[in-house]
């Protein structure tokens, strides 16, 4: 099977990047001209430059940059991400909480425009310059190049507003508890920013899985199997579909930055409180602690998607898993 | 698209190709001149004009300050291409001397290249860009910055494939052979065959360019409030779509999608007319 090697060293790899990921965060975010004594304390604080100074020194910002970054990841590796300036409370509890409500939009999304994608693809594929296909075709590379935040606006004023289907924004509705927050209510939340992040993510994959079904059923290999007297199910199960499911697959874990981006635009039109909305927050407060803490979950995330489309990489591809091809 | 498409024309595929590529550039270029005209004054605050629907005489309608929404959006899509125009030279700038440097050099600088390319991608694209703009304080030097320093990666790696491609193929090979510099055969072999390419990437670069500048500013990373990009427009309309000013959000949004579809039209067209294969159905 796959070499336990190669895997080793591509997850050394990984860390190491992250480690880099997170270092360029953080020099990116202490840099900004932002003075994090004041944004914590307000602008009209009257405490005297003596103490401001104390805090300065009790905070460690008078420190050379190497020492707070090693500060920082030491505090990271106790689970401490120190304390957020907008919501004043830890910033671990906070993406923890909001990840949760990203993560089951991003799954949503990510398994319906995959599966949905797919099976439109080789339907297209199939019927190519059917009237269906055109339509499918044109419609999605026109999405491709809509803004996300403004087809999630349009969706909002179709749905929400003209029809009023759907509500308008949110998790759960306005107004009541916490606890009595049904699971249909949820799920009737989710819908709108799940849809918008479906049809976004799902041109790449349809366009992709089109393409390559039109090319496979051209190829010799296709052409020979018919001589051999294949019927079109027997092709496509033998031949098409297991050229095309794995590339398709791993294109879809490949997609975790752009799905992260479309996420974090798709929360911010629908104000879901996920990790976009939480995003947005951090930088307009100026809020260092959080706005680090969600960088390094977001280079994780996206790492986690890479990692896994190369681990399918070698082992679904012979020739990378024979070590032959992978230079 | 392709070549068992069997439909008789009056145009061949290259004459057709070129018109539509023409009236997209023009469409652009004009967009972007005449957006760099309009003055202040055309778009100015009018309280008397507040949330008129589109019309004959405001074709997209007025705001909330009862700005007519037609030239705010010219005018913003015209920002967004100086934008663009900016951050895409730099971008791409980047993207040739690292492509190019990591495939003639090969060992550790590729090594490098690779890494850092590796690394830009290793935060989400928005993510990263809304670190920077936050980095340099926002605006209009944030937003440019943070979209030239992002958008080289994949275009790095593209040029870098090329270099590499050409490089080991038999005409370039003899020229070694023959005795000539290795600047001599960047300059007769290798850049002759990048151009194209450059060229490709740098039409195709633009509308990821574009978009990136206004989700960024609609967030509220980018362009200040005041200007009339597309971003803010947008940003604006979502606070009036609850009382159903639809026309706030659709027009501008159009008009984006079709710079959008444009440049992607154009760079497309080139692509298939610069291959031989395709250039000359």
């Amino acid at each position: 099977m796959f070499k336990k090697k190669s895997l080793v060293s591509e997850i050394i790899r990984l860390v190491i990047l992250l480690f880099a990921v997170s270092v360029l965060a953080f020099v990116l975010i202490t840099s900004a001209p932002i003075d994090p004594l004041t944004s914590y304390i307000g602008t009209e604080s009257t405490l005297s430059p003596e103490a401001r100074q104390e805090i300065a020194n009790y905070w460690g910002l008078n420190d050379p940059l190497p020492q707070r970054f090693f500060t920082w990841l030491g505090h990271l590796f106790h689970g401490d991400l120190g304390q957020s300036i907008t919501y004043k409370r830890p910033v671990a509890a906070i993406i923890g909480e909001r990840f949760t409500m990203s993560i089951i939009l991003m799954i949503v999304s990510w398994v319906l425009s995959g599966i949905i994608g797919f099976i439109l693809g080789m339907f297209c594929g199939k019927h190519e310059n059917s009237v269906f296909d055109r339509i499918i075709k044109t419609i999605f590379l026109g999405l491709k190049s809509a803004p996300t935040y403004w087809l999630g606006l349009i969706i909002l004023t179709v749905f929400a507003v003209l029809l009023g289907w759907f509500p308008i924004g949110m998790a759960a509705p306005i107004g009541k508890a916490a606890t009595d927050v049904t699971l249909g209510d949820r799920i009737y939340h989710l819908i709108l920013p799940a849809f918008t992040l479906t049809i976004v993510s799902m041109g790449d994959v349809i366009l992709y899985t089109r393409q390559k079904y039109i090319d496979i059923a051209r190829s010799d290999y296709v052409l020979y199997a018919r001589t051999r007297g294949e019927t079109d199910g027997q092709i496509t199960r033998r031949h098409i579909l297991r050229n095309i499911a794995l590339p398709a697959i791993t294109l879809q874990f490949a997609s975790f930055s752009e799905l992260f981006g479309g996420m974090a635009l798709a929360e911010n039109v629908f104000s879901y409180p996920g990790i976009g909305t939480a995003t947005t927050a951090a930088a307009l407060n100026a809020d260092v602690p959080l706005l680090l803490g969600i960088s390094l979950v977001s280079a994780v995330f996206v790492f986690s998607g890479n990692l896994i489309a190369n681990i399918l990489y070698g082992v679904f591809d012979p020739r990378i898993r024979e070590g032959k091809a992978h230079a | 698209m392709h070549k068992y498409h069997k439909k008789s024309r009056i145009l061949n595929k290259r004459v057709a190709l070129l018109i539509t590529m023409i009236i997209a550039a023009v469409y652009l270029v004009g967009i972007f001149i005449w957006g760099c005209c309009i003055g202040e004054d055309s778009y100015a605050v009018n309280f008397g004009n507040k949330f008129l629907p589109p019309s004959a005489e405001h074709w997209f309608g007025t705001d909330n300050l009862g700005r007519d929404m037609f030239f705010r959006s010219i005018k913003g899509l015209s920002l967004s291409m100086v934008i663009g125009v900016i951050s895409v030279a730099i971008s791409s700038v980047i993207a040739i001397v690292m492509g190019i440097l990591s495939a003639v050099f090969g060992g550790w600088v590729d090594k490098v290249v690779n890494w850092a390319v590796d690394l830009c991608m290793g935060l989400p694209h928005l993510v990263l860009l809304i670190l920077i703009s936050f980095m340099l304080g926002k605006g209009v030097f944030g937003i440019t910055i943070a979209a030239a320093v992002t958008h080289w990666p994949s275009m790095t790696r593209m040029i870098r494939q090329e270099v590499l491609q050409v490089r080991n193929s038999q005409y370039v090979q003899a020229a070694y052979k023959m005795g000539r510099s290795r600047w001599q055969v960047a300059i007769k072999h290798i850049i002759p065959h990048i151009l194209p390419v450059y060229f490709i990437g740098v039409t195709l670069l633009f509308p990821h360019c574009i978009m990136h500048e206004s989700a960024v500013t609609f967030l509220g990373f980018g362009l200040p409030r005041e200007m009339p990009a597309i971003g803010v427009i947008l940003a604006e309309a979502m606070t009036h779509i609850v009382t159903g000013k639809w026309w706030l959000a659709v027009f501008p949004g159009i008009m984006l999608l079709i710079a959008v579809i444009f440049f992607d039209l154009i760079g497309e067209g080139l692509k298939n007319l610069l291959n031989p294969h395709t250039g000359n159905e």
